[in-house]
């Protein structure tokens, strides 16, 4: 009846997990309870759980990432104060459960994290950006959401039932095949990653459509702001590695299922051809992550020197160069294979080129600044973070590429600062730049300046504290995922690393009591005007919050940087009397990305436990659900043009006076 | 910034036992082209870093003697530096991929007056199996080789990926099952180095570190031929035997191996590790030998007892019936 499942599935006999599911648990009783108790339910329901709206999709997907940013946190801090306990010595974390958490901790990151993040920016700012009312596939866009949500729920649901993957972020066959791990873990990253990356390859589709297809009258595809650009290039590369990373996994779930031998020891398996397959998707989805980073990066730089970006065509050429040379580089990822010396050359040589694309977007940030009037608000304080330390993180990652080096780094704590290095620097700070700077559109008011450049200062110096150590101990012999430490030599650095890790959780507390102060000073931190930084995208045109369909009327794209221009018109010549309103179609809102989700979840659970009533009830109601929603009637709300009127008269005024203000003044 | 001082504090501090502190010419040559890249990716990065802090500074809205010039966003002259600069640089480390990567590749014989030592390695669940054809001899994490001489390495996995490594010697390479890795090293001095698995491998992966002692030669010889009278028989039964998982594996001497028990493995006549022991509701294997703690450092020189695991009655007992069980096993498995 219940498959594999049965109460030894619980972890009785190990506190730490049962205390945090606990933890988890009451968490989110008292949020259920609390959204009972305040009668919420229909508003949450109406207004976000079935909201096909791209900006409260996006606002999702980021409440999403920071929830499993925490997690993900959690088990890093838990990771370095093993390591610093474990001298000679067994820690506080047994192998088995030291094993789960380096292995939940990189699969939370870039899955669920990092990727949610980046996303959850791409679907709040480029409709914006694009001077659009809505994505390609709006209902399609919530149930990638809800996909992704789901595959993350099955990660968290492994805490407390069975056990997770202990085969490090990656599953290397034949350590993740049923020789080696026998139990459910694995097939809880199977089935979590298979769920959450059908609905990356659906955004990835879905963005690539949208900046493809849609775009204000105007805005030719040399007239898109960067961050836009690197939107779809990193669209792009969703859509080309994502169904490898399905296939390989695929191949894995049979081989572990139904007892194929893609990648076993025996009868003809290849375990090379799963390190080859997944790096093959592995590392474009480094740039999936990090070309919409610096798009971010892009417009923060522009802004807040107030001029536009420099050389904004050798921009997208260097986004474009990044996103077709990340397919050739996979082999760097495993240059101790011993491929021989020629392949090893070229694709250290490929991978090195990359640097070029890289550097000619670091320099055009660097003439960005030239000869403009830089101020220093909290987003660009993350820019100029992330451009000095990304750097060295590049160069670090070029060494790396370098095959000699790598024959010693490989595998070392060189390489795992590395990559922190730039994924940090990267993408996280990245995350953090586009939350700030986006944050008073989504929500009418700015996050609180002080609590938030307090968060940066300590952010960075942990992170310093905490990976300068490790570039140093990778260098003395020190290699990843080791439980305990039996060389001396070691110790001091990851002591100085872990004091690195109470700062950075100083930093991730700062962040929290910002967000909780900021909504506590909501009224004197609104924005009045839809344009707190200067900006000169058209997403600052629009009221903040911007109203359900955006734009009251399509924006006309004359240059570059329409909004800026619009400013320096001040729109003296627009009369907002003359303007005529006309009723607007959205796209009703539709449970089917929750439902979906919910069977889908089903689904893996019941996959991962062999429950197979389940499994087959699940894809019934998830087929079913699809079939609903393909036979709806109505697809389209109308807004009346009253309704439109009423909206946009307000914010336009307010807006005006504000523009004649700023005139004046200048 | 954060480059500089951390290669500094790497260089200051010694950095014994690590990779900037190599005992043999494989690691000196990848230590040579890793500061080779390194002193040229600095030439450009040092000054950019210098370059984006002090524009930023320059340009700070709060300095009203800065020009503000909103209308400089391009330049011909400019882009074309900016496309050079880091070409250039590639070009020019480009060049030095290309020849380190075969200067240092790891099946290239190392070039040397002395004769190539082979030795032969075995993964397994959680341990290393070190085999000296040429001797017969066999070790169990514990690596000795001669000074001087360059070693060849013949490496393959009992069961899962694993990266032999030894920071100090230099080049690291996979392991795998059914296939055979090749590594070239040599010790130049004589010492105690640290080796490890540089790849995750199961529950008892973090003690999958040995010692590599590095002798003068004449004093190899001594350890050869004192081994042969030393510890147990590695044919086909014993090696099943050994490849059961076990955790922190204590280290182990077998005076005789059975000839081709290595391709043996490669070609997985003798199959891989078994089962683990652990499901996912069991406990996992427990340490079998000493809990924790580092292996014994203490060099043993030729008058000194070797740290074998003493053959208990019961070992052999159980050594020789399933020595009678498995000995057409052996016979079919090994030509």
């Amino acid at each position: 009846m219940l498959g594999k499942l049965d109460w030894s599935a619980i972890p009785f006999h190990e506190p730490i997990p049962l205390g945090a599911a606990l933890v988890v648990f009451l968490a989110a009783v008292a949020v259920l309870g609390w959204i009972t108790v305040k009668g919420y339910w229909s508003y949450l329901w109406n207004e976000w759980i079935t909201s096909v709206d791209h900006k409260r999709i996006g606002v999702m997907y980021i409440v999403l990432a920071a929830l499993m940013l925490l997690r993900g946190f959690i088990d890093a801090i838990m990771m370095r104060s093993q390591q610093v306990m474990a001298v000679h010595g067994p820690g506080y974390l047994p192998p088995e459960h030291y094993d789960q958490i380096f292995s939940a901790h990189g699969t939370i990151m870039i899955f669920f994290a990092g990727m949610p993040f980046v996303i959850g920016l791409m679907n709040f700012a480029v409709p914006l950006q694009l001077g659009i009312r809505d994505v390609a596939f709006p209902t399609l866009n919530s149930v990638s959401f809800w996909l992704t949500a789901s595959g993350a729920l099955l990660v968290n649901i492994s805490l407390v039932v069975g056990e997770f993957a202990r085969t490090g972020w990656l599953p290397y066959a034949p350590l993740s095949e049923t020789t080696y791990s026998p139990g459910v873990g694995v097939d809880y990253y199977l089935w979590a990653i298979q769920i959450s990356g059908v609905g990356t390859l659906l955004t990835g589709v879905n963005f690539v459509t949208t900046i493809l297809k849609i775009r204000a009258p105007g805005m030719g595809y040399l007239r898109m702001p960067m961050f836009c650009w690197t939107s779809l290039a990193a669209s792009l590369l969703i859509v080309a590695a994502f169904p490898v990373l399905t296939a390989t996994l695929a191949m894995l779930t049979l081989d572990r299922y139904l007892g194929f031998h893609f990648f076993t020891n025996e009868a003809g398996g290849n375990q090379m051809m799963f390190v080859n397959l997944i790096w093959a998707w592995g590392h474009p989805e480094v740039y999936i992550l990090v070309l919409p980073a610096f798009g971010i990066f892009s417009e923060i730089f522009s802004t807040f020197s107030s001029k536009p970006l420099f050389g904004y065509r050798s921009m997208v050429a260097a986004t474009l160069f990044i996103c077709i040379v990340s397919f050739m580089v996979w082999l760097h990822h495993f240059f101790t294979m011993g491929a021989g010396a020629n392949v090893n050359a070229a694709f250290g040589i490929a991978t090195s080129v990359i640097a070029v694309g890289t550097g000619v977007k670091i320099y055009n940030w660097l003439f960005t600044m030239y000869g403009g009037r830089v101020r220093f608000d909290t987003p660009m304080l993350w820019a100029m973070a992330f451009v000095t330390t990304f750097i060295i993180g590049g160069m670090t990652g070029v060494l790396l590429a370098v095959p000699p080096a790598d024959f010693m780094l490989h595998n070392s704590l060189f390489l795992v600062a590395h990559f922190h290095n730039v994924i940090i620097s990267g993408v996280l700070f990245g995350a953090f730049a586009g939350y700030t700077y986006w944050f008073p559109k989504a929500f009418g008011f700015r996050l609180h300046e002080g609590w938030g450049k307090a968060a940066f200062w300590a952010t960075l110096a942990g992170y310093i504290l905490v990976f300068a150590p490790l570039y140093i101990v990778g260098l003395k012999g020190m290699t990843r995922r080791l439980q305990h430490i039996e060389v001396d030599a070691w110790v001091p650095w990851l002591q100085i690393a872990a004091v690195g890790i109470v700062v950075m959780i100083a930093g991730a507390a700062l962040q929290i009591v910002q967000l909780w102060v900021s909504i506590r000073d909501r009224e004197s931190l609104r924005d009045e005007t839809g344009d707190p930084w200067d900006g000169r995208s058209l997403e600052w045109s629009t009221p903040s919050p911007p109203p359900s369909f955006n734009y009251a009327h399509l924006p006309h794209v004359e240059n570059e940087e329409p909004y800026w221009s619009i400013k320096q018109r001040a729109m003296e010549e627009q009369d907002p009397q003359e303007v005529e309103y006309e009723p607007i179609h959205m796209p009703r809102n539709s449970p089917t990305g929750f439902i979906t989700a919910f069977f889908a979840t089903l689904i893996g659970f019941a996959l991962i436990w062999h429950i197979w009533w389940l499994a087959v009830a699940g894809f019934v109601g998830a087929y079913a659900t699809f079939v609903v929603f393909a036979w709806r009637d109505r697809t389209e709300v109308e807004i009346p043009a009253e309704e439109v009127e009423r909206i946009d008269r307000d914010s336009r005024a307010t807006q005006l006076a504000w523009l004649r203000q700023r005139e004046r003044v200048t | 910034m954060l480059a500089p001082a951390v290669t500094a504090a790497a260089l200051l501090s010694g950095c014994a036992g690590g990779v900037l502190d190599p005992q043999g010419p494989i690691g000196a040559g990848n230590r040579t082209i890793l500061l080779n890249s390194l002193a040229v990716m600095l030439v450009i990065v040092i000054p950019t870093l210098i370059a984006l802090l002090f524009f930023a500074w320059k340009y700070r809205a709060s300095n009203t003697k800065a020009r503000y010039d909103p209308e400089f966003t391009y330049s011909g002259r400019i882009e074309l530096i900016v496309w050079s600069i880091p070409t250039l640089t590639i070009l020019f480390l480009g060049g030095l991929i290309y020849y380190g990567s075969h200067a240092l590749e790891p099946s290239r014989p190392i070039a040397s007056e002395r004769a190539t030592l082979q030795i032969q390695v075995v993964s397994l669940d959680w341990k290393w199996l070190f085999i000296y054809p040429e001797h017969a001899i066999g070790t169990v994490n514990r690596l000795v080789i001669p000074t001087g001489t360059p070693i060849r390495f013949t490496l393959t996995s009992g069961s899962v990926m694993n990266v032999f490594f030894v920071p100090q010697l230099g080049s690291m390479i996979y392991v795998m099952n059914g296939m055979r890795s090749q590594l070239h090293l040599q010790a130049d001095n004589p010492g105690v180095y640290y080796g490890q698995s540089a790849h995750f491998s199961g529950d008892g992966f973090s003690d999958m570190n040995f010692e590599v002692e590095a002798l003068p030669p004449e004093e190899f010889a001594t350890w050869t031929a004192a081994q042969r009278n030393a510890g147990g028989v590695l044919n086909a039964a014993a090696y099943q035997e050994l490849a059961r998982q076990s955790i922190d594996e204590p280290v182990r001497v077998f005076g005789h191996v059975q000839p081709g028990l290595f391709d043996a493995i490669v070609r997985q006549t003798l199959p891989p590790a078994p089962r683990p022991l652990a499901t996912a509701a069991g406990p996992p294997p427990r340490p079998r030998g000493r809990l924790r703690g580092p292996r014994a450092t203490r060099r043993s020189g030729p008058n000194e007892p070797n740290p074998t695991r003493p053959a208990t009655a019961t070992n052999r007992a159980k050594e020789r019936i399933d020595d009678a069980r498995k000995a057409r096993l052996v016979r079919n498995s090994i030509p």
